[in-house]
Order: C-alpha cells, then structure tokens, then sequence
C-alpha cells in the first residue's frame, strides 16, 4: 500500500511538542498526592508528538485534498452550498460571541440574548409560524423535535391513537429516520405522473391514526406542491398535522411561507439556506418554527424579550423538555443572523428569485443532452435522468466521477430513489452565469463522451488525488483508527 | 432597485434577461406560476428590515456583542459542562482553512481525502484517550451522544429500563428524558452519596445500561471499575461521559470495563460560545462497532493500491435504513472535530498529560485555598478541575456580586437542585492564575 499522505500519526518523533502550556502560578504537587495510584492511567494516550510547524504542515496538506464552496462550484442537491460570507466567521469570533458561557448570570449576556430573539422573530416572519426555538442542533435533530412536539400535542388531546407519520416516497432519508426515533410508524405516499404528492394515495392513507404528514416543498425533485392547499386540508380535516422539512427553503424566501401552505411545524437548515458554513459535516442549526397550537409543548429555555431585558423562559409546563444541553448551536445561528441582516429584507426575496433562475437556466441547457423525468419549471434544483448514458455502459456514478476531473463537486447523485440513475442539481444564487456555463458545458462534454469514448468516463476521475476507492474492502474489513506498527517493523 | 447592493448575488440585469431567454420565459415570475397566487400575497418579508453593508453590519453585532460579558475579559469560574481552556493559536487558523469549512460531508472520497483523514485520525485520538475499539466522526454534543448511547444500549439488550446515575449533568438527565419518550424507555436515577452515584439500594436487574459521569457532575471522579461490574453483573452495559481531557491523566473507561463512551471534546480549544456549537464524541467496544450512530471513515485503498479514506458501514446509517434506523443522526460536528484534533496534535501525547495534571493543581491549589478561608468542601475526595464549596449564603447572590469586583463565579448548584442553595461549583482550569484565585477567595471570603 502506497502512503501518498502521511497520518499526523507518522509524522510524531518522541521528544517534540506543538504547543506550550502557560507558566504555571500555583505550586506543583506531585500527581500521586492528588489522586490515589488506581485512578491514573498507566498507558499514557499515544497522540503525535509534532512540532508547531508539523501541525501546519500537516493540515494544510490535508486541507489541499479537499473540495469546499471556495475551491469551485458545488451544485449538491438539497444541500444548498452557497458563498459562506467571510464577514460571519469574524462576527462570530467576535470575544463577546465565542467567549460567554452558557450559564453565566442572564444581565451578563443580554447582546446574545437579544441576538437570539430577534432571530427567532426573523426565522418567525420567513416562515410564517408563530414561535422559533433555536435549539435543535441540525436538520434531522430539528425533524425529530418537530415530531415529538407533535407527539406531545396529540397526546395532550388524549388522542393516543395517532401513531402514523406519512412521508412521500421523495423524502430526504431523515424523515422516514426521524418518525422512527420519535416514536412514530410511517406510512409512505406515492408521487404522481407529475413528480407531487399522489392525492388519491394521500387520502387513501390518511386518517384517524395520521398524526403528521411530513412534506419538503419544493420537494426533492426541486418541483413546488401545487396542490399543498388541499394536501394541508386533506391532513387537518384528518386530525393531522404537516410538517415542512426545511431543507429546501432556498427556493421561497419572501415567495411562499410555510406557515400560510398551512404547515404547522417547521425546521430551518441555518447552515444551508442562512450560510452558517458546513464545516464539512456540520456543525449545523436546525431551529424549528411552531404555529401557536404547538406552542406550549416547545423545548426550554426559550429566549424572550421582557420589560426588564432579555432573560430564558423556562415556564412551560407542557414542554417535551430539553433536546439539547444549553441554547443551541449559538455560534452557528450567530452567522445565520449576521447573514440575514445583510440580506435584509429585499436581499432575501432575491436569493431565492435567483436561485430559481439559475436552476432553471442549467435545466433548459441539460435537458436536451440527459433524460428529464419532470419536464416542468423547477424551483431551486432540478433533477437529471442519467439513463440514456446508462444504456451506453456509463453510469450517473461514472458522470459524477468524471466532473471531477473538471474540478466541480458533483450533483447529488441517486437521490431521490424514485428517479432512476437521478443527478440532482443545485446551483444556489451565489454562482455566476460563467460559472453555471461552464459547468453546462462540462456536463454537455461529458454527455458526448458517453457516446464517443465512454471508458474516459467509466474509468474518471483521472486527476484527484486518489482513484475511486475500494469501498467493499473498507466495509468488509473496517480499519477504523491507526494502528501503530509493531517496533520491529519500524526497523525494518 | 439596486443590484449592486448585494455582493453575494453576482447576476446582472444581462445575465437575467440572457437566461429567462433561454429558459423561454419572460420574467422570472413565470417561473412560480405553480405556487399559488394567495400565497404569494402573503410572503412579506417586512420585519426583517433593510440590508446592511459590512461596516455596519459589524458595528450593529459589535453593539450586540459589547452587551456581553466575556471570559477574556473577566476570569470565569465557571465549568459544568462547558470550560474555559487554552486554545492554541494554530488551531484558529488551520480551522480557517476555507477547503475544510466552506466543505460538506465528504460523500466524494476522490476530493474530500482532506476531511476524511482528518476524521480518521479524531476517530484514532477518541479511541487512544477513552480506551475504546472504535469511535465515530463525532456527534452534535456529549449530551446528546449520551442520549444516543441509552439508544444504543437499549436496542443492544433488547430492554428498555435506563439507570442513570444522579450525579450526572443535571441537563444530560433532562435530555436523556426528552429522548426516551420516543422508544419508551424508562429513566430512573441512583442515589448520589458523598458525592459519588451509589447503586447500592437498586436492583439493577433488567436495566440496559448504567449510565454515569466521569469526572461527574460534582467534579469527582467515579470508581468506574466497581460500577463496571455491577452493570455487567445484570448484563446491562457500561456508559460512560467523560470529558476527554480529563483521560490525559485519569484511567481511560476502557480500560475500566465501558461498553460505551461518550463525551464532548469541547475542552481542546473549542470557544464555549454560548454553550454551542461543541463537540460529542461516541465511542464503543469492538463488539457494538456495527451499532454505532453516525458517520464511521474507515481506511482503505484506491484502484491504484494507494491509501485513502471513504465514509464506511453506511448500512447503519439513516439515509440507507430510512424507517429501519436506530438513529437519524444526520450531519455532525466535524469542523469541532477538527478543531479539537488541531489542538490535540499541537498538545501532543505529554503536552495533553501536562495539560490534565496543570488543571488537578489548580483547582486542588483553589480548593486549599477556599478551605484556609474557612469554607467547607462539599464530599470533598479525588477531582479534576471541578468542586463544590459550601458558601454559607446565597450562592446566586455571591455569583452577581462577584461581577462587581470583575470575576465570573462558579454555579450557583441552586439553579438545578433547590436544597444546594447555599453551594457553588467551582471550575478553575489550566488558564486561572494564582492572583485570580487569591482575588476571588479573598472577595467571597470578605462576603460571609
């Protein structure tokens, strides 16, 4: 096996440090006085030992090897990678931000208080709901809450029969995951001919033990639920509620709100639509938005304004009761806010009219050269059919791999599952016609070369770092952590 | 309206007219003519108020951020759960390193070999400082993580009763109360004497885990072998929360008998930020690796024989499962992750050590101190960098008028349990000086 790229593990000579503690004030007292033999370690934990420099080294190395909004264009379907503005991480460091704690007396953290109030009312007015909580700490971790308040509100009416959370066969993999872990059965909704919610199959499956229907609009395949008036009717006149996955909101803000389609909860992705960065993974804020039926039953503290100053409203009875230690991923609904009042009002409206443009600019150039399940307007995303190319040996896996050699990061593959060979695409409004151009034409040439010299493509990427990786060896026999050679092999 | 007054937004009024001409459509509004007309009424957006250009947006968030009192500024006392620590400047700037942040999960290994390498080599610290088999990606939070663990443990055993001990984090019971509705686990609680979890008066038979706190809530440190074995004893698991700094110097749980470990590895250089974002990390024996929530990289090789690192045993995970998951544990904390390697690598295997021992004499320096001006410890016995002091009055009160002479006092205990009104835990860490200890002794000592 070749080591193109050390592990900060291999790097570590016994003898060096990256890092020198402070000078110490209070008297040394041996270990041993402090704590009895059997409670300290007798192995110490082998971490590196590495120079600062090698600490640089190491990850700016690491940070080459990969592919972030500010390296090219990320068009990740229903994951909205827009511009993370440089300005945020700043406010965000800002002392009074990063260096509060959470249980510091409340007069001492009136400015965060009073950041996230006027957050909650903001998130409040995009979505048309009644109360915010910003504690949820991600998308699916917002899901989740959403449901268990929904839980609590039926069981709070003695209806303990509602059992069953409808999801439509599109949905993000987190809905069906979150219903589960909160209790719930699900029931799956078929889509029509047109890519929407089936409304014969929505009122065959809705009913007395409906506790909620779980809906993203526009929905994965970047398409609007036209008919979510009568959807919301069909599911309240059932005794249900409807909930809004969030994760696709880049596509209505200051067009359509949730709460007016007549959702009643929501959850927010602050780290897609309001450029909290994705770190790679997270951290993420998923705040959820209530209408007021819902309100009682919110997760405490809440953040609220009073006439003595801001303080955390732990006064709510029929709360389900933390989902998260402390307030919330502040650090993070920090730059979501900072984003918002850069935007303001007018700046907001634009992004989704403009991520729509896009996204249906691309669509209009793709569409002649892939398969189009839904030849529609779309919203903020459209999905491609890769079967054609499919038939001439090149798989939409093999079409990802390519683009990488053109240095993009590519669409959201297989997803939705009710799309054969489906390419998801997301542009976001932060990418510029060239960029979208260019990206056309990559995905044109790549169409061609299925045609003309497919293995080009079935054998891509031919420029990263690495090659396509043997996942079934990473799975069939997992080698989770380092392990360190034995001494003799060191030698060797 | 004027475009150029959104520099995020790069389209010209050409660009517009450019591409509504090859989409075939006039106006943009053609494009939403499925979205019903009265809804798009209603979606003012009017209270969010006008944009700001950049100098004003950080004169409005300087405003809001000078209303705060912070820890740079004022010396913090404050620990439970959440601590002011050292934070190396390197890491600040590796973690600016925009190809990692401005990154998501890496779901193309090819160009995401960056983070995967970096999660693999957080994955192999977790495992060296708790002593565990495998530990994952990380998880929004240690309290959460601990909440996922009674999952885990409870669809483990197949049983559903979850002991905790009482001297876990007052907000970790509460969540893992939030969490058990959903599968309908029971939650009791052990007694907590001289500030240790005592299961001695409770029948452990059919509980799924033991849950307990390492240093715990009162800043002690557990005999974990002892409450190992009773566990096991009943065939229950072992769970463990540790904070991971602590395990520079404290055995690992591993070696004491956890089954699971969990914690928050916000302690290496993560700034506490109002309580989040943080760090959870999730870590188990061998035997659970296939029980594992979220995301899991595992080392494997190209087409070429070359090393690399891919997301591995998805199987488990929700967006494979749906319906059939255990857990819908989606994105995680992985720049937090990051951060904290950054700072365990510049730390180092003795500077990590060091940095453990620096905070048992600290607040062993403070806690000696607090005794010679006459207060009692509270089940006073082996710590970390955590203690409770008997203040004789009001806890709360000394708090607010600490900040009067400057200093950010300990927890007032009163916030979470009534009858410790009087009680205040105290945090000193590796950053408190001996003239802030002699300064906040000297203040509350003049209080009594």
């Amino acid at each position: 096996m070749q080591h193109e790229q050390t592990l900060i593990f291999e790097v570590s000579r016994e003898g060096r440090t990256g890092y020198n503690l402070p000078t110490p004030t209070v008297p040394e007292v041996d270990l041993e006085k402090l704590l009895p033999q059997s409670m300290i370690r007798k192995e110490a934990a082998e971490l590196p030992e590495v120079s600062e420099l090698d600490v640089v080294r190491h990850y700016t190395a690491l940070s080459t090897r990969n592919h972030g909004v500010d390296s090219g264009f990320y068009p990740l379907g229903s994951c909205t990678m827009k511009y993370n503005p440089k300005v945020n991480e700043d406010m965000a460091r800002l002392p009074g931000f990063a260096h509060i704690h959470p249980l510091q007396p409340v007069e001492t953290v009136q400015g965060a208080l009073e950041l996230m109030v006027d957050l909650q009312e903001q998130l409040a007015e995009i979505t048309g709901m009644d109360e915010v909580t910003l504690q949820p700490a991600a998308g699916a971790h917002g899901e989740w809450t959403g449901l268990m308040l929904i839980k609590a509100f039926h069981e709070r009416n003695g209806d303990q029969s509602r059992t069953k959370v409808l999801v439509p066969d599109s949905a993000h993999g987190t809905n069906p995951a979150s219903a589960v872990v909160a209790g719930f059965e699900t029931v799956t909704v078929k889509s029509d001919e047109r890519g929407l919610v089936d409304l014969d199959d929505l009122k065959s499956k809705v009913g007395d033990d409906t506790a909620a229907l779980m809906l993203t609009n526009p929905n994965t395949l970047g398409l609007f639920e036209a008919d979510i008036l009568e959807i919301a009717q069909v599911v309240h006149e059932a005794g249900g509620k409807l909930y809004y996955d969030g994760a696709n909101s880049n596509a209505i803000l200051g067009i359509a709100r949730p709460g007016d389609m007549g959702f009643d909860v929501v959850h927010l992705n602050l780290h897609k639509t309001f450029t909290g960065p994705h770190g790679g993974g997270g951290p993420g804020s998923g705040p959820v938005g209530v209408k007021r039926d819902l309100m009682p039953f919110l997760p405490t503290p809440i953040a609220t304004r009073t006439e003595e100053g801001f303080t955390l409203d732990y006064d709510r009875p029929h709360s389900i009761g933390r989902i998260k230690p402390f307030y919330g991923n502040f650090g993070i609904n920090v730059r979501a806010y900072s984003y918002i009042k850069t935007m303001g009002a007018e700046g907001l409206t634009r992004v989704s009219r403009e991520a729509v443009l896009n996204a249906n600019y691309m669509f209009a150039r793709l569409k002649d050269a892939f398969d189009v399940p839904y030849d529609t307007y779309c919203k903020h995303e459209f999905v491609l059919s890769g079967k054609r190319q499919k038939a001439l040996g090149v798989r939409t896996l093999d079409i990802a791999k390519r683009l990488l050699d053109f240095g993009y990061h590519p669409p959201t593959i297989y997803f939705p599952l009710n799309v054969e060979e489906c390419i998801m695409v997301e542009p976001t409004e932060t990418e510029s016609k060239e960029t979208l151009d260019a990206f056309c034409d990559a995905m044109l040439q790549i169409a061609k070369e299925a045609e003309e010299n497919p293995e080009i493509v079935q054998t891509a990427p031919h420029t990263t770092v690495v090659k396509r990786m043997d996942e079934t060896l990473a799975a069939r026999k997992p080698v989770l952590k380092y392990e360190r050679p034995e001494p003799s092999s060191v030698n060797s | 309206m004027n475009r150029m007054e959104f520099r995020y937004l790069p389209m010209t009024e050409q660009d517009e007219k450019d591409m509504l001409q090859t989409i075939g459509v006039e106006s943009i509004e053609g494009l939403l003519e499925d979205i019903p007309e009265s809804l798009r009424e209603k979606a003012s957006l009017a209270a969010i108020g006008a944009p700001l250009p950049e100098v004003d947006l950080v004169r409005h968030m300087t405003k809001l951020a000078e209303k705060n009192i912070h820890t740079k500024s004022y010396p913090s006392f404050l620990g439970a759960g959440m601590y002011d620590h050292l934070s190396p400047s390197v890491m600040n700037h590796m973690l600016l390193r925009s190809e990692f942040y401005t990154a998501y999960t890496p779901y193309q290994p090819e160009i995401s070999q960056g983070e995967l390498q970096a999660m693999f080599e957080f994955q192999t610290m977790i495992c060296e400082l708790t002593g565990m088999d495998v530990a994952n990606s990380s998880m929004y939070d240690g309290i959460t993580a601990l909440a996922e663990a009674t999952y885990l443990a409870s669809a483990h055993t197949k049983k559903k009763r979850v002991i905790v001990s009482g001297a876990v984090h007052p907000e970790a019971k509460d969540v893992i109360r939030t969490y058990a509705d959903g599968p309908g686990l029971s939650v009791e609680y052990t007694d907590v004497t001289d500030g240790l979890t005592d299961v001695a008066d409770l029948d452990l038979t059919d509980a799924s885990c033991l849950v307990v706190q390492y240093p715990n809530f009162f800043g002690r440190v557990e005999d974990l072998a002892t409450l190992a074995e009773k566990a096991h004893d009943v065939g229950a698991l072992f769970v463990v929360s540790s904070n991971p700094l602590a395990l520079g110097v404290l055995e690992s749980p591993g070696a004491l008998g956890a089954d699971i470990t969990v914690g928050d590895a916000q302690p290496f250089g993560i700034p506490q930020s109002f309580g989040g974002p943080s760090c959870g990390y999730f870590a188990v024996k061998k035997s659970l690796m296939r029980k594992i929530p979220g995301r899991l990289v595992g080392q494997t090789v190209d087409e070429e024989g070359k090393r690399g690192f891919v997301l591995t045993l998805q199987a488990r995970e929700q967006h494979i499962r749906r319906d059939k998951a255990t857990s819908n544990i989606c994105s995680n904390q992985a720049l937090n992750a990051l951060a904290a390697s950054i700072t365990m690598s510049a730390l180092g295997k003795h500077g990590i050590r060091d940095m453990a021992i620096r905070n048992i004499q600290t607040a062993h320096y403070m806690k000696e101190a607090m005794k010679s001006a006459g207060f009692s410890i509270v089940d006073e016995g082996p710590m970390f960098n955590e203690f409770v002091v008997d203040l004789q009055i009001d806890a709360d009160q000394v708090s607010r008028d600490l900040l009067k002479h400057g200093m950010i006092g300990g927890l007032p205990l009163g916030t979470y349990e009534a009858d410790r009104q009087t009680q205040m835990l105290i945090c000193a860490t590796e950053l408190r000086t001996k003239e802030e200890i002699d300064r906040f002794v000297d203040v509350v000592g003049g209080m009594k």
